[in-house]
């Protein structure tokens, strides 16, 4: 720890911390654009500039110590920056001043001379650091007459970013983060003074999978993200702390949405998990649950053969009276590794409700980057695992089910958020089956060949827990209504249960959880708003 | 004529002369009711009218031939005429809500006891003299009977029921205190009115209409006895002569002109009409005891309230003012020595014509009336509930007692 | 401490109402007679006879976008006004101007621009709160309409409404 003057306050901060963080923490807010605490710090922006100053030292090389044992402080004559050094013992911060106030003043017009003002079409607006710190640091009017520099506009810069030169105040973030987080050394500014410019690499589009956390780190609205760009202000999407599901990392995210349509995904800081990056594909996979395709209607298969729209209540009760024709040998149930711990517990039950032995989820493999892209593509294999859904060796006992299908010494399939093609179910076989039950939220070959069909609900609609792939438990938070027609998987799970005579008093997921934590001991304790937005580390009580 | 039409008409002729003691009333009821019905929806119209000219408004001037449905280019408005035509329609057309808090029965018959008596009471006012059919002379009444006057006073007491079995029934704060009201209000002034006309039949001695209104020809209205003046010289006599100027009749004139206002204002208040409309009072009551009533139902209080208020000007019209009666002026002018002027009455006996003149007399007296009505209820505040009862009671009564007193004592002294 | 107040002293005529009952009807029927010849002029017999010229210059009437002197339209979809409006009358679908259009430079646009006249209460917070100077309140005050989605303006009827403005500042000028 060393000690530290701040506003004329005397504070300790440990050693090693940017003045920056200390003056911002022990006096007021510091104002930056170019500074990102998860960055290098190349002190470009020049907003952070405050008064510093070191100990005086007498004759003999000590510093000469005031009234209350505090060095005395020698204060350097002109302002400092404050992002690019670190704390040290007895120096000295003022972050308000005449002189601060002035230099701050100066900084924002120089930043606006060029800047083209053009808010009202401008996606940043409402989350723009230029807006903010102009509003509190800013003058009203320019004193600018003359013109403005051109600079390319509506800029191609990958197959998910447009650039606006013209807003760019050349902090650098981006070009950082791609140099040191997605190691993608992909842009870079080119010409000088106020005709620079940042461009990518000629010939070479920015592409890689960390593309769209530029637009997140982007003061101003110079990067903008193809996908959400122009489709809706950012002061009306409800903001919902939720989790990505594309893979078992489990990113921490910010869903933004508004009447019932989600329209971004953002990564929320956890260092435990993510940092403050995501990757852009988990980022997109969000859109499949506002396809057009979307299910919505619960199908049963009637007398002569043909599939009609029923209400979910009685889909439910179809599904059960067509699985009690079904000896437990007969019936197979494949469940996903997508599905939270209480749909899984639910899947568990189940299964044991029908005495099925043949059962398993569909794992996922895939590459991992090395960055935050994981190697399972499941988000809650070991939910899987602890729900007795899977066995140690996920996806173990699918080919032998498919196998039996298609021998059809298997009757009866309930998937549960999967296809069973994709397991090695014969498609003709499947279109046979007697019984298919699918609990789904696109159409895919087992939907279509199912006996019952239930609709269920995606990850930006439901509540629950997932356990990600480095054993940490987090939540999912309902950020959109589920469409009509469609269920609450749990729900739909529950009341199967209960129809095929496994009996529930289960009303809310708070409850299923409470149950969760009896009969599952990793879980013990524990409820869904203990959890809390950014998890729990259950590592060392999960079996290995 | 064609045939056919001569077929039907001597069937009519057949029936008149065959059924006629059915025909002949029930012609009249109908006629009478339609044209009763008819004043009543115009007299709507008229105090819509009535009280925008004198708040200095327009008042409904939109509502008239839809000629535009027919293809013309605009529609003709003859100054919202046909406003009580639409009022009916959609009075008919809203929604006919019983809430259902009320007792079911008497909701439903309180707007039936609302309108029945007035329309009932008007049976027995002469509303001309004769009119001649097929040779038979038939008398413009409904039904000519001994004690219409008896028989008035009877119905006019149960038209306090439709009012008070309506805030009754209706279960409800505002309409229970409007029904309240309206009986202890009708009852009181039922007392003085019937006792304001005591001096009219003490001088008449008839309590059959046509017979008062027969009275009222020959010697002078009741309001006005000089209606009977006639003058002039003759040749043989030396000085010129007035007669129906009699020393009782002018004596008389006094407890009749108290009679007259004493049974009018008690007909505004027994009509619940403003300044006497405690019953209704819209700032402190909603609407009294129609507040719970929607539709035709509603219309039907409205309807009732109308019809009261022409029964009553038929009323006042037949006691005082001679009923179909109108004196015609006669000159008979020989010379300088020999003339007469003659307020004369023409019946129905003198031709048809007479005795269409009659009936539009007698209407044309009781719209005066009605109109009359309308300036009183646009010009003065409504009364306190206390001034109500004390005028009822305090002033009428006493009044009234007098005035019987004054009648007999001068029928008996002074000679005719 | 109760206070006594003088009651008038009344005649008996007075006390009999009727000079003040007649004095009344002659008023009135001096009113109504007045009207009958028509001499009193009070009421404005309105879809007829408007008042529209004595409209103030800041009269409050309907919301409507308005085109400028190139014809370009001023709305640029900044769903500023739908954030403003207090009964949530305006529903915006923003939109992107494509590359060839002649004013390439404004990127955005408003796909759809709905006003629901049921909802909007008149208030011109949205023509306060405008930065491009596009929705303005009109002096058009009669909207009426015989269902409910006619009461919705939509893009096309609120620029009929708004037509051409003319003196509005040309911040989306290609040289600036």
């Amino acid at each position: 720890m060393v000690n530290i003057q701040v506003d004329g306050k005397w504070v300790q901060v440990p050693k090693g911390t940017r003045a920056i963080e200390a003056v911002s923490k022990h006096g007021t807010f510091v104002p930056h654009y170019c500074y990102h605490p998860k960055l290098s710090s190349p002190g470009n922006c020049r907003m952070c500039l405050i008064e510093m100053g070191s100990p005086k030292m007498g004759p003999d090389r000590k510093p000469i110590l005031g009234a209350e044992g505090y060095p005395e402080t020698s204060w350097i004559p002109r302002p400092q920056i404050c992002c690019a050094t670190d704390v040290a013992e007895g120096m000295a911060y003022r972050s308000h001043s005449p002189l601060i106030d002035e230099c701050r003043k100066g900084v924002m017009e120089f930043l606006l001379i060029n800047h083209p003002l053009d808010c009202t079409i401008c996606d940043q607006a409402g989350e723009c650091h230029l807006q903010e710190f102009s509003v509190e640091f800013g003058q009203a009017d320019s004193r600018f007459l003359e013109e403005k520099v051109k600079k390319p506009k509506k800029v191609d810069l990958g197959p998910r970013i447009v650039l606006d030169d013209e807003r760019c105040i050349m902090c650098s973030r981006c070009i950082r983060f791609t140099q040191e987080i997605a190691h993608d050394d992909a842009l870079g500014f080119t010409q000088r003074g106020s005709h620079t410019v940042l461009t990518a690499y000629p010939g070479r589009p920015f592409a890689n999978n960390y593309s769209l956390n530029t637009v997140d780190l982007c003061p101003v609205g110079a990067l903008t993200s193809k996908d959400f760009r122009f489709k809706m202000r950012v002061w009306f999407l409800k903001q919902t702390s939720s989790v990505c599901t594309s893979c078992s990392t489990g990113c921490n995210t910010t869903i933004g949405s508004r009447e019932n349509i989600v329209y971004r995904q953002t990564p929320r800081e956890n260092n435990e998990v993510n940092s403050e990056w995501m990757c852009d594909h988990g980022r997109l996979n969000f859109h499949f649950l506002q396809d057009e395709m979307r299910l919505t209607e619960p199908l049963a298969r009637q007398a002569d053969g043909s599939r009609k729209p029923v209400p979910m209540k009685r889909a439910v009760e179809e599904a059960a009276a067509q699985l009690h024709q079904f000896k437990p040998d007969e019936i197979a149930v494949i469940a996903s590794a997508r599905m939270t711990n209480e749909e899984l517990y639910l899947a568990g039950k189940l299964i044991r409700t029908l005495g099925v032995t043949m059962f398993d989820i569909l794992p996922r493999p895939q590459p991992a980057d090395g960055i935050l892209v994981s190697a399972d593509g499941n988000p809650n294999t070991h939910g899987a695992r602890l729900m007795k859904v899977a066995s140690d060796d996920p996806g173990r006992y699918l080919p032998i089910i498919a196998r039996k299908v298609n021998e059809g010494a298997i009757k009866a399939l309930i998937c549960l958020g999967e296809d069973a093609t994709a397991c090695g179910v014969n498609p003709d076989v499947l279109a046979t089956l007697p019984c298919v039950i699918s609990l789904a939220i696109l159409p895919n070959m087992t939907t279509a060949a199912a006996t019952v069909l239930l609709p269920g609900a995606g990850f930006t609609e439901k509540r629950g827990s997932m356990i990600n792939g480095k054993g940490r438990l987090q939540r999912l938070n309902r950020a959109v209504e589920i469409p009509a027609g469609a269920g609450d998987d749990w729900e739909i799970l529950r009341d199967l249960i209960a129809a095929l005579g496994g009996g529930n008093g289960i009303y809310t997921i708070e409850e299923l959880f409470k149950q969760i934590a009896v009969d599952a001991p990793a879980l013990a304790g524990l409820s869904l708003s203990k959890i809390g937005d950014l998890g729990l580390d259950l590592k060392d009580k999960l079996s290995p | 004529m064609s045939a056919p039409i001569h077929w039907l008409w001597s069937i009519v002729v057949d029936l008149y002369t065959t059924w006629g003691f059915i025909m002949v009333p029930l012609s009249k009821t109908i006629v009478l009711v339609i044209v009763v019905l008819i004043i009543v929806a115009y007299s709507s119209l008229a105090e819509r009218k009535v009280s925008a000219f004198i708040q200095d408004r327009i008042g409904p001037n939109r509502v008239g031939l839809p000629l535009t449905l027919l293809g013309f280019k605009k529609d003709l408005r003859i100054g919202g005429l046909a406003q009580p035509l639409v009022d009916g329609v959609k009075f008919l057309l809203k929604e006919d809500l019983t809430p259902a808090h009320v007792n079911k029965f008497y909701y439903w018959l309180a707007p039936a006891l609302a309108v029945a008596p007035a329309l009932l009471s008007i049976a027995v006012v002469p509303f001309g003299s004769t009119l001649t059919l097929f040779g038979t002379s038939y008398k413009m009444v409904v039904a000519d009977v001994n004690i219409g006057f008896l028989y008035v006073f009877a119905i006019t007491s149960i038209s306090v029921y439709g009012i008070v079995i309506a805030g009754w029934s209706s279960n409800s704060k505002y309409p229970f205190f409007g029904g309240v009201r309206s009986s202890a209000q009708m009852i009181s002034y039922e007392l003085s009115m019937g006792l304001s006309l005591v001096p009219v039949l003490l001088i008449i001695g008839n309590l059959n209409l046509s017979g008062i209104i027969e009275y009222q020809a020959k010697n002078g209205w009741m309001a006005l006895p000089f209606s009977n003046l006639a003058f002039g010289m003759h040749e043989n006599g030396p000085w010129p002569w007035v007669s129906g100027f009699r020393p009782r009749e002018m004596l008389l004139w006094i407890p009749m002109l108290i009679s007259f206002v004493i049974f009018t204002v008690s007909i505004f208040a027994e009509t619940n009409r403003a300044p006497f409309d405690l019953p209704e009072s819209e700032q402190e009551l909603v609407a009294g005891y129609h507040t719970e009533y929607s539709s035709m139902k509603f219309a039907l209080f409205f309807l009732g309230e109308y019809a009261a208020m022409i029964t009553g000007c038929a009323l006042i019209a037949t006691l005082f003012l001679g009923g179909w009666q109108v004196p015609v002026p006669s000159v008979d002018f020989h010379s300088l020595h020999d003339w007469t002027f003659a307020l004369i009455t023409r019946t129905g006996a003198d031709g048809n014509i007479w005795g269409l003149f009659n009936i539009v007399c007698f209407f044309g007296k009781v719209i005066a009336l009605i109109l009359f009505f309308m300036f009183v209820r646009w010009t003065v505040p409504r009364f306190r509930y206390d001034q109500l009862m004390k005028l009822g009671w305090v002033v009428f009564f006493e009044l009234a007692l007098a005035n019987i007193v004054i009648t007999a004592i001068i029928l008996a002294f002074v000679p005719a | 401490m109760a206070i006594t107040v003088q009651r008038p002293n009344l005649s008996l005529a007075e006390r009999s109402y009727l000079p003040a009952i007649f004095t009344g009807l002659s008023i009135t029927l001096g009113h109504l007679w007045r009207m009958m010849r028509g001499k009193t002029h009070v009421t404005m017999q309105y879809p007829e006879q408007k008042w529209d010229s004595h409209l103030p210059e800041h009269y409050r009437g309907v919301p409507a976008l308005v085109t400028d002197d190139y014809g370009r339209e001023r709305c640029v979809s900044c769903q500023l006004c739908e954030f403003i409006c207090p009964p949530q009358a305006i529903t915006i679908t923003p939109g992107e101007l494509g590359e060839n259009d002649p004013f390439a430079k404004v990127e955005k646009f408003p796909q759809e621009f709905k006003i629901d006249m049921i909802r909007c209460i008149y208030c011109g917070l949205c023509e306060e709160v405008c930065p491009e100077q596009a929705i303005y309140l009109m002096k058009e005050y009669a909207v009426t309409g015989t269902t409910r989605a006619e009461m919705v303006h939509d893009k096309k009827k609120l620029y009929e409404i708004g037509g051409l403005k003319t003196g509005l500042v040309d911040k989306w000028d290609a040289n600036k």
